[in-house]
């Protein structure tokens, strides 16, 4: 039997971590054994109960804190996510399978059956979900860490508030406000490059256009992002094509309900030509 | 005043001069495709040949064969970035037994000299001084970096399509207290610079440049190009009646072009960032994993995002029409109110490095516009 979560920040001694796995590639999770100078601090810190892909040793629930990769794609995950939630006092999802559906989300926008039956010799052994959703579609979450893959920085800022009971610093503004901070000069404006940074949520530090590459967007959705004006800059003043806006809506997030709806709006108007 | 002129082969010396008396020497430098500010160590850092191009969303830099110095408008950034750093650490404290040690970061500040500042950006400098170092809330770091800085200005004489220096009253010609000023002038086959010092300190690096006096036609060539730079701003696209303004936001909050502009803003936060006024910041305290350690850090913020605006309950501004409205009307109107100045200067920043061209002086025509219909 779970003991009530709500009972378990009582309890003395270290707060028990699990890390679960749903569909994904793993990335977010190394992120964590990335962390490689702050591990032992880590673990000093916090007890590793549960932590598949770094040891086959698993402590048994509850756990203070679990973080969450991966989309749910079949119904048993549907089901073990419920299972997970349980156990968990709080829930944090990582990364952008675990947020937004991942890049497997294209599915989605297509028919699986049909790729099931083009791809699979015996179509009749997979059993698969029609969309990849994230945990957010099934259980309630405390927090979200956008990212493909998350940033350990920002993994660790959030397991420190968590376990200092403070508000993570995980800005959801702009990418742009991290070109600025850097001093980068906008690849957009002065280059002409098509970039996703004024609809997509920093974090990533501005990589791609430190580089002078354009934002592909895979720190999801910012806050309040407009992305029918940007997509009409693109097209209007960039000379992006219409398959080119629709590709890059598609991507990592392509399910977060702002790039979805706008990929799908975008897809209608080719049709509508 | 002492007004003279310095040829053109001259200007490596004032900028040894500069450095030799112990300043480093911020300037402009072409970087990855636009004129950015950043350290001159010779005359050959500078962007000698280099113009530009802006219009909304848009801007391009392109060699030309002037072998003018400072042949282009105000350059992506602003001198901002030296004098309110766009991140810093404040403080930082540490357990120590019962009690906690908390330490105030105070890092070095270089003395620095600013060549090339435009008139506008003068203005800019002037605006944030009132807010950080002349108003009730004193903040030290800006002061600190701000005392020592030796002024060189150069007066515009190639503003960019997105400029409105003009409506704003703050150039092209430089009217506002530094060190040096020059004036690039190249005549027929001559280069030079008209220079004039309006400080002891001014006077000093005079003293030590191979310089000319000031004949009639240097007076005749320098006013002329300030004129024409004048007139290129009168007949421009962004010349708009700034007479009125305040009043005019103050009686719009309603006005339809609020929810139009909110359709294209993608309150990305870019104009800001890139504005030399927007003085906002806000600080995050952080803790690592063994709670020790704290720290509290400073960065640039900005109106339109949501956390700004973020008490209990959620975001006060949550949608962009009024994260738009309440930039706009702060910088036209309130800011008159909260500091006695305009809080626009007229760079045309905002308008260049809005991805989406969002351009401020057509929307307070537009504001205009429908105000008389009313």
């Amino acid at each position: 039997m779970v003991r009530h979560p709500g009972a378990i920040g009582s309890r003395p001694g270290k707060l028990k971590l699990a890390v679960w796995k749903f569909a994904s590639c793993d990335g977010c999770q190394l992120s964590l054994l990335d962390c490689e100078d702050e591990l032992l601090q880590l673990a000093d810190n916090i007890d590793i109960a549960y932590f598949m892909e770094a040891s086959s040793h698993a402590e048994p629930g509850p756990y203070d804190l679990s973080l969450v990769e991966g989309s749910i794609t079949t119904s048993a995950d549907a089901e073990r996510i419920r299972e997970v939630r349980k156990q968990s006092r709080v829930m944090v999802a990582i990364g952008a399978c675990a947020t937004a559906g991942g890049i497997q989300a294209l599915r989605n926008f297509s028919d699986v059956e049909e790729f099931i039956s083009a791809v699979y010799a015996h179509p009749e052994y997979i059993a698969t979900l029609k969309t990849s959703t994230p945990a957010s579609a099934h259980v309630t979450v405390d927090f979200e860490l956008q990212g493909c893959p998350i940033n350990k920085r920002q993994l660790l800022e959030v397991i420190s508030a968590f376990l200092h009971r403070r508000a993570p610093q995980v800005p959801a503004h702009s990418v742009c406000i991290e070109c600025k901070l850097r001093g980068n000069v906008c690849v957009w404006v002065a280059h002409g490059t098509p970039c996703m940074g004024p609809v997509t949520q920093a974090g990533c530090g501005a990589i791609c256009p430190s580089y002078h590459r354009g934002c592909y967007g895979c720190y999801g959705p910012k806050e309040n992002s407009n992305t029918t004006s940007l997509c009409h800059w693109w097209e209007q003043e960039l000379g992006v094509e219409k398959v080119t806006v629709v590709e890059n809506l598609r991507n990592f997030n392509a399910a977060a309900p702002v790039f979805d709806a706008a990929s799908r709006e975008w897809e209608s108007r080719d049709e509508q030509e | 005043m002492q007004e003279f002129v310095l040829q053109a082969e001259h200007l490596e010396v004032l900028i040894q001069v500069v450095r030799s008396e112990g300043f480093q020497l911020m300037g402009p430098v072409v970087r990855n495709g636009a004129i950015t500010y950043d350290e001159i160590s010779t005359a050959s850092d500078l962007p000698r040949g280099w113009g530009d191009e802006q219009e909304k969303g848009y801007y391009r830099v392109s060699r030309n064969d002037s072998g003018a110095y400072f042949a282009y408008a105000v350059g992506v950034g602003s001198w901002k970035q030296f004098l309110q750093l766009p991140r810093r650490k404040v403080w930082e404290a540490h357990k120590k037994d019962d009690a906690m040690d908390i330490l105030e970061v105070l890092d070095e500040v270089p003395a620095r000299a600013f060549l090339g500042v435009r008139s506008c950006d003068l203005h800019a400098i002037a605006i944030q001084d009132r807010v950080f170092a002349e108003g009730q809330y004193r903040n030290e770091n800006y002061a600190r970096r701000r005392q020592n800085i030796l002024l060189i200005a150069v007066n515009c004489t190639t503003p960019a399509a997105t400029c409105f220096c003009t409506v704003m009253n703050t150039g092209p010609k430089v009217t506002t207290p530094t060190d040096l000023t020059m004036t690039e002038v190249i005549d027929h086959k001559e280069h030079y610079f008209v220079i004039r010092s309006e400080s002891q300190r001014g006077r000093e690096i005079l003293k030590q440049l191979p310089l000319s006096s000031l004949e009639e036609r240097h007076s005749l060539a320098e006013e002329q190009a300030l004129q024409a730079a004048v007139q290129k701003m009168q007949e421009g696209p962004r010349k708009f009646d700034s007479a009125g303004v305040k009043e005019l936001l103050y009686r719009n909050y309603d006005s339809p072009v609020w929810d139009q502009v909110a359709e294209r803003c993608l309150s990305c936060a870019n104009c800001t960032m890139a504005c030399p006024t927007c003085f906002c910041s806000t600080v995050e305290d952080t803790t690592d994993l063994t709670g020790e350690h704290a720290e509290r850090w400073e960065r640039w913020d900005s109106c339109f995002t949501g956390d700004f605006s973020y008490i209990s309950g959620g975001s006060v501004r949550a949608s962009t029409r009024s994260r738009y409205r309440q930039w706009m009307t702060h910088k036209l109107a309130t800011w008159h109110d909260q500091f006695d100045t305009s809080g626009c200067v007229g760079c045309g920043r905002c308008i260049t490095w809005c991805p989406v061209g969002i351009d401020l002086t057509e929307e307070v025509q537009r504001i205009q516009q429908l105000d008389k219909t009313l």
